[in-house]
């Protein structure tokens, strides 16, 4: 297997029944990195993922896992994995303190040093203060930070986060994200899966774009926005017919979709000041190219349920 | 099926919780065998008068002291893996977290049952130290109830868990109540001797699994030992033996996918 890689993965796929979840996955995430898989609802990420910590059996291809194949040494790999799943699944029964120690158990840790490392962790989180509380009585980006510290108990060589922030208000995502960028600091490698594009692009070294099971393009974000979408986007509210001809006469990257047209091209302002003098600027908007449009882009517009 | 000593990490987790409410917990059977027996012992053990069991007459109190216990350690068991765990798994996602970590599925399984059981056994000694105080149990015979409440346990845990695994939500867990546990409660020899009742019932309440643990809570109580009960130990071990690894199985099949 390649040099340094932490999870390696080869046609990984992944069978219910009929439905193909996953469909012939491959890609290499790497010691210290932050990688992502990104994609809407239902392309395969949570699937992809629950294969690598040995939730769902791999129903064909090659997974290694810190250099381990996951099909017979998953107990050796789940001792060095942090898991924070999509669902809040703290130990309600249990209060703050106790749900880190408890789960330091299940790694076999001794009592002594699981209780400074739940010490440590809940000093990390901001929430020595809370040891005491039951979980039900924590706010929802508490609950997340909590999440995040029960799957480093063990201290792991790999930190695998489902959606980490999905439900969270701004103030509480960018806590996890100020949290998740210290563990990146300090050297942790981290599969992350998002469909916050804003978080792909700032936590993420590479990343994949996952739909229907299969991976649509891989790579660095930034040099992704740059090589799909370009530099920059104009938005054309209510576009007229004048603007609409512009965009296909010129051969203009762009996407009509009836009351909005969405043009994306490299050359700074230059695209913009000659649709400006051309047609006007009335409802056009010029803003940097993101991730978000590279996602639209190559995984459409229409909505999944 | 690997299962490992590992199962020991799922016990101590419901432990830890245990320990968090502990005083609720014991309250019910410290309490319930006093006021079975007030109602039963003393209100309409009045009117039946002295009751023949293996050839010697006792009180209805004695009768059913027993009884009390075996219906505690079927219930300790049964309950702690159907409602309990069905919500750990189902409501808690307990089980999923736990998947995340070094724990395999048949550990987790095997610690909830073995749990089931250990609640049966600590509610079967709760009991024991009233009963005695009625002068109702023998010792030391007696104290074999301690190792039957764990068989006991184990047997109705696994039923309990065989039932967590198929059912589609918490309300149908009416009909194993209804339809095994409820029959059971009435018709397992425990407050009326099973040979009232007619040759096919007697025959049919044998096949029930309660109608064991009562045999040999009852002979233990009263300190008769028999070789004959080693034939109601064995169908307790062979129904756990039976049920358990169905559970583990289905449990996967539910879990893991």
């Amino acid at each position: 297997m390649a040099e340094g890689s932490v999870i390696e993965a080869r046609g990984l796929k992944k069978s219910f029944g009929d439905l193909v979840a996953v469909d012939g996955v491959s890609f290499d995430v790497r010691r210290g990195e932050c990688f992502g898989l990104l994609g809407p609802n239902g392309a395969g990420k949570t699937t992809t993922i629950r294969m690598i910590y040995g939730f769902s059996p791999v129903t064909q291809g090659e997974l290694h896992v810190l250099g381990l194949d996951v099909r017979t040494e998953l107990r050796r790999i789940k001792y060095r994995l942090g898991v924070c799943q999509q669902e809040d699944n703290l130990d309600p029964d249990l209060s703050v303190e106790e749900n880190l120690a408890v789960f330091a158990r299940y790694f076999d840790m001794p009592k002594a040093g699981a209780k400074e490392r739940t010490r440590k962790l809940l000093a990390f989180i901001g929430m020595d203060h809370r040891r005491r509380s039951t979980v039900d009585e924590l706010s929802g980006g508490m609950k997340r930070r909590l999440m995040v510290a029960r799957a480093l108990v063990n201290d792991p060589d790999l930190l695998i986060l489902d959606e980490p922030t999905t439900g969270l208000d701004p103030q509480a995502r960018h806590q996890v994200w100020e949290k998740l960028e210290e563990l990146k600091g300090g050297g942790l490698t981290i599969l992350l899966t998002t469909h916050y594009m804003e978080e792909a692009s700032r936590l993420c070294d590479r990343l994949v774009i996952m739909d229907r099971g299969r991976v649509l393009v891989e790579g660095e974000p930034q040099k992704l926005i740059r090589e799909r979408v370009g530099k920059n986007v104009i938005e054309i509210t209510h576009p007229t017919a004048q603007q609409r001809a512009m965009a296909a006469d010129e051969k203009l990257d762009h996407e009509d979709l009836g009351h909005r047209l969405i043009i994306y091209f490299q050359d700074g302002d230059e695209t913009f000041r000659r649709i400006g003098e051309a047609c006007g600027v009335e409802g056009c908007l010029l803003r940097m190219a993101t991730l978000e449009d590279v996602f639209l882009k190559l995984t459409g517009r229409e909505l999944r349920e | 099926m690997i299962i490992s000593r590992r199962f020991v990490r799922v016990w101590q987790r419901n432990l830890t919780v245990y320990r968090r409410i502990w005083h609720i917990s014991f309250i019910p059977p410290l309490l319930e065998p006093v006021l079975y027996l007030l109602a039963f012992g003393v209100g309409l053990g009045a009117l039946v008068g002295k009751i023949v069991f293996e050839g010697g007459e006792y009180s209805y109190s004695q009768f059913i002291a027993p009884a009390l216990i075996a219906i505690t350690i079927m219930y300790g068991g049964f309950f702690e893996n159907t409602y309990a765990s069905f919500v750990r798994m189902y409501y808690q996602k307990t089980f999923d977290a736990m998947l995340a970590t070094p724990l395999r599925i048949e550990e987790i399984i095997t610690g909830e049952i073995v749990w089931g059981a250990t609640k049966s056994v600590i509610a079967t000694a709760l009991m024991m130290a009233v009963i005695s105080l009625f002068g109702l149990i023998r010792y030391p015979e007696g104290l074999l109830l301690l190792p039957i409440a764990l068989l006991g346990g184990l047997a109705f845990g696994s039923l309990g868990m065989f039932f967590t695994a198929i059912v589609p939500s918490i309300e149908t867990f009416n009909l194993p109540m209804f339809l095994a546990i409820t029959p059971m409660f009435l018709f397992g020899g425990t407050f009326f001797p099973l040979e009232t009742l007619p040759v096919w019932a007697q025959k049919a309440a044998m096949a029930l699994p309660l109608t064991h643990l009562v045999v040999l809570a009852r002979s233990f109580s009263l300190g008769l030992l028999d070789a004959h009960l080693l034939v109601s130990a064995a169908y307790l071990a062979v129904f756990a033996a039976v049920f358990f690894p169905l559970a583990v199985v289905l449990m996967r099949r539910r879990l893991i996918k």
